[in-house]
């Protein structure tokens, strides 16, 4: 069977799948359709979180960028993985305890305070919009390169099959179609790292793998050859960062505080039935995503690896199957600066400006021509970082059905994801905009409708996104942790740890942290993004790892306030004893 | 509580008094781990990753695999201890949640 074929066998079953554990857990209540009726299995609830959480991002991109940048990659591994400490220990048990079904309730109740909640809604629906953007790039990219479809028609696809489980089924359809999203994916990402991994290194383990001996007989580790390879081609070596400590430090932090204040992950531990399987379950959340995260780093020196090995020196005539097959979709690009009719791969942009845009006429040797004009590097060939895993397996010349497998996983990690974020959009308009703000005499029923009509409309919108992405879409989704970090996290917080703390320390410190941090990414990335640079940086930290600072001074300002006005009243000093202690939790209501 | 007697006062203020010891314990056990969280990433990671950089590891430099691989298996192991420890503080204060229906539902 053709790989073509194969891919739309594989892609064609697991939508099957999806829609068909839809059908089988359609919501019947808001208590189903918010938090899945509350009686998730700890492991269960683990693994839907890890497929929550793991994107397109994850699965397709974040390989590619650590492939690119080496060492420097670091902060998205521990990033990504190291919140999940503080969102076990300082957040999941507690909002469990609380029991209601959505972030921006805990801080209306926590902050009594119409104000705070409808600050909350907003912070969600920024930080989720922009992140959910970036998942309909990954349906699109997969959809485009694999199964030869439009982009549209690619999106569409995705956007109709998320239509289907989460506005039937709610948080109860996702939570049991993540799972089968999360067993997709992990053994889509896992299959090729292995046989890669044992064909560089003769070691099965990737993990291993990659600090293991080459097994060309050169006797060097994978990462010393590719550290000489890189070099050799003027390129940084591989395990040096180039970026500043603090810097790496702001950006590392921004990440994890970020990742412990997103909503549609604090959202899945609303879901299991006790304050001790939230705990737990957070363990195997990170359990299940550390799988993929200790693999990451190996398959991006492999990749590289593999790249240069495969492209440099190679005559375009010579060039194998996959390279053709990319640059048609755009993403490699080869310009034959010196006529030779041999790539040459180096360090610095190959292209002005650095995407390619195609003429539409082939060249001598076949290639697409291109409009941009040739830059003074030596370098002629332009990747871009996005294909490096989704390449990866033609790069290795594995066999067709592993490609097949690992469109299926970038497609499963892409949707399991926009459904999560849909879902807490929903949830914050249909509960916290609707029924707690401004019709609160709606009945359940129409409550769970509106659910479904905001859940419609988000899917909406975000097929729009997928479409025609703004062209700073990808820019933003990095920064939806910054703003996470500055905003929500610390009025998670303190509302759980400091019984001082008080309606308008929390909302000032809400806009304050948000205001800092988005006008600082705004004015470097739009305003002035020629002066995006360490010399003009906020104590040399970049606008990726600004929310840090904004996250300090939100904690500042809504302590310094808290402590200048009144305390809170008795009741909600009381609400957060009651907090503290795992005893007495009921399954999530609606109060 | 509704006939509010001596004993039942006194039975107040221990309840009080052994969430507090309760709260202060957790406090405690997350001080730690947060520590270990700390050194492990941020630490070993990234402020002393240079250096520890001379060292290796399976193959590693150490500071490499320490940001790569080592720090996101301890922050694994860290959670499924907080959760096993907490569990024992919960038990140890009586405020735990795998008591029997009836008990919880005074509460």
């Amino acid at each position: 069977m053709s790989t073509q074929l194969l891919t739309y066998l594989f892609v064609g079953s697991s939508f099957a799948l999806y829609i068909g554990i839809a059908i089988w857990s359609r919501a019947g209540s808001t208590k189903d359709f918010y938090v899945a009726g509350g009686g998730v299995h700890p492991v269960v609830n683990g693994m839907a979180t890890a497929a929550d959480w793991m994107s397109a991002a994850s699965f397709i991109s974040m390989a590619g960028i650590i492939s690119f940048i080496g060492r420097d990659g670091s902060v998205y591994l521990l990033g990504w993985t190291g919140g999940y400490v503080l969102l076990a220990l300082l957040l999941a048990p507690y909002l469990r305890k609380f029991g209601r079904f959505t972030v921006p309730d805990f801080i209306g109740e926590r902050y009594y305070s119409q104000a705070a909640r409808i600050v909350a809604v907003i912070c969600l629906i920024f930080v989720s919009f922009t992140y959910v953007a970036g998942q309909m790039r990954g349906v699109g990219i997969v959809f485009s390169r694999f199964l030869e479809v439009e982009v549209t028609t690619g999106v569409i696809i995705g956007m109709a099959v998320v239509f289907m489980y989460s506005v039937l089924g709610g948080m109860k359809g996702i939570t049991y179609t993540q799972v089968a999203q999360y067993c997709v994916l992990i053994f889509a990402y896992m299959v090729p790292a292995i046989f890669i991994s044992i064909m560089i290194t003769d070691n099965p383990i990737p993990q291993l793998g990659f600090g293991a001996e080459v097994n060309d007989g050169s006797g060097l580790s994978v990462l010393d050859k590719l550290d000489g390879v890189l070099l050799d081609l003027g390129f940084s070596a591989y395990t040096e960062g180039s970026k500043s400590t603090i810097d790496v430090f702001a950006i590392t932090a921004a990440l994890m505080f970020g990742t412990a204040g997103l909503p549609h992950v604090l959202v899945r531990f609303f879901t299991v039935p006790k304050v001790s399987d939230a705990r737990l379950s957070a363990g195997y959340a990170l359990a299940f995503i550390a799988i993929l995260y200790t693999t990451a780093p190996a398959v991006a020196s492999f990749a590289r690896l593999n790249l240069v090995d495969t492209v440099h020196n190679t005559a375009y005539a010579d060039a194998p199957e996959w390279f053709g097959n990319w640059e048609s979709t755009g993403l490699i690009a080869w310009q034959d600066k010196n006529d030779d009719g041999i790539m040459q791969y180096g360090a610095g942009a190959a292209l002005s400006p650095s995407k390619p845009s195609f003429d539409g006429n082939t060249g001598v040797h076949g290639e697409r021509l291109l409009t941009n004009e040739p830059t003074s590097s030596v370098n002629e060939v332009y990747i871009d970082r996005d294909i490096m895993v989704l390449a990866n397996p033609e790069i290795a010349g594995l066999p067709g059905w592993v490609i097949a497998l690992v469109a299926a996983g970038g497609v499963a990690a892409a949707l399991s994801t926009a459904a999560g974020l849909l879902l807490v959009i929903s949830s914050a308009i249909s509960h916290d905009l609707l029924k707690k703000t401004l019709l609160p005499k709606i009945t359940e029923k129409q409550e769970l409708l509106y659910a479904r009509i905001a859940a419609a409309v988000a899917v909406c919108i975000a097929g729009l996104f997928g479409i025609y992405p703004p062209a700073f879409v990808a820019q933003v989704v990095a920064f939806a942790f910054g703003l996470a970090a500055a905003s929500l996290f610390p009025a998670l917080l303190l509302g759980i740890f400091s019984k001082r703390a008080n309606k308008e320390g929390a909302i000032a410190g809400m806009l304050v942290g948000l205001a800092f941090t988005f006008t600082y990414i705004a004015y470097f990335k739009f305003v002035a993004p020629e002066l995006n640079s360490a010399d003009h940086w906020l104590w040399g930290i970049s606008p990726e790892g600004i929310g840090t600072i904004g996250m300090l001074l939100n904690f500042s300002i809504a302590i310094v306030v808290s402590r200048l006005t009144a305390e809170p009243p008795q009741s909600v000093q009381d609400l957060v004893d009651n907090i503290r202690i795992p005893s007495g939790a009921k399954a999530a209501v609606d109060h | 509580m509704s006939a509010k007697s001596n004993t039942d006062e006194t039975q107040e203020t221990s309840q009080a008094d052994n969430q507090k010891r309760y709260w202060q314990s957790n406090l405690r056990l997350l001080g730690k781990l947060l520590f270990v969280w700390f050194i492990v990433s941020f630490g070993c990671g990234i402020i002393l990753a240079d250096w520890l950089d001379q060292f290796s590891i399976f193959g590693f430099k150490l500071g490499f695999w320490f940001a790569q691989q080592g720090a996101i298996y301890v922050f694994v192991v860290l959670i499924f201890v907080y959760s096993r420890q907490m569990k024992s503080l919960d038990r140890k204060f009586g405020v735990g949640d795998d008591k029997g229906p009836e008990e919880e539902s005074q509460l």
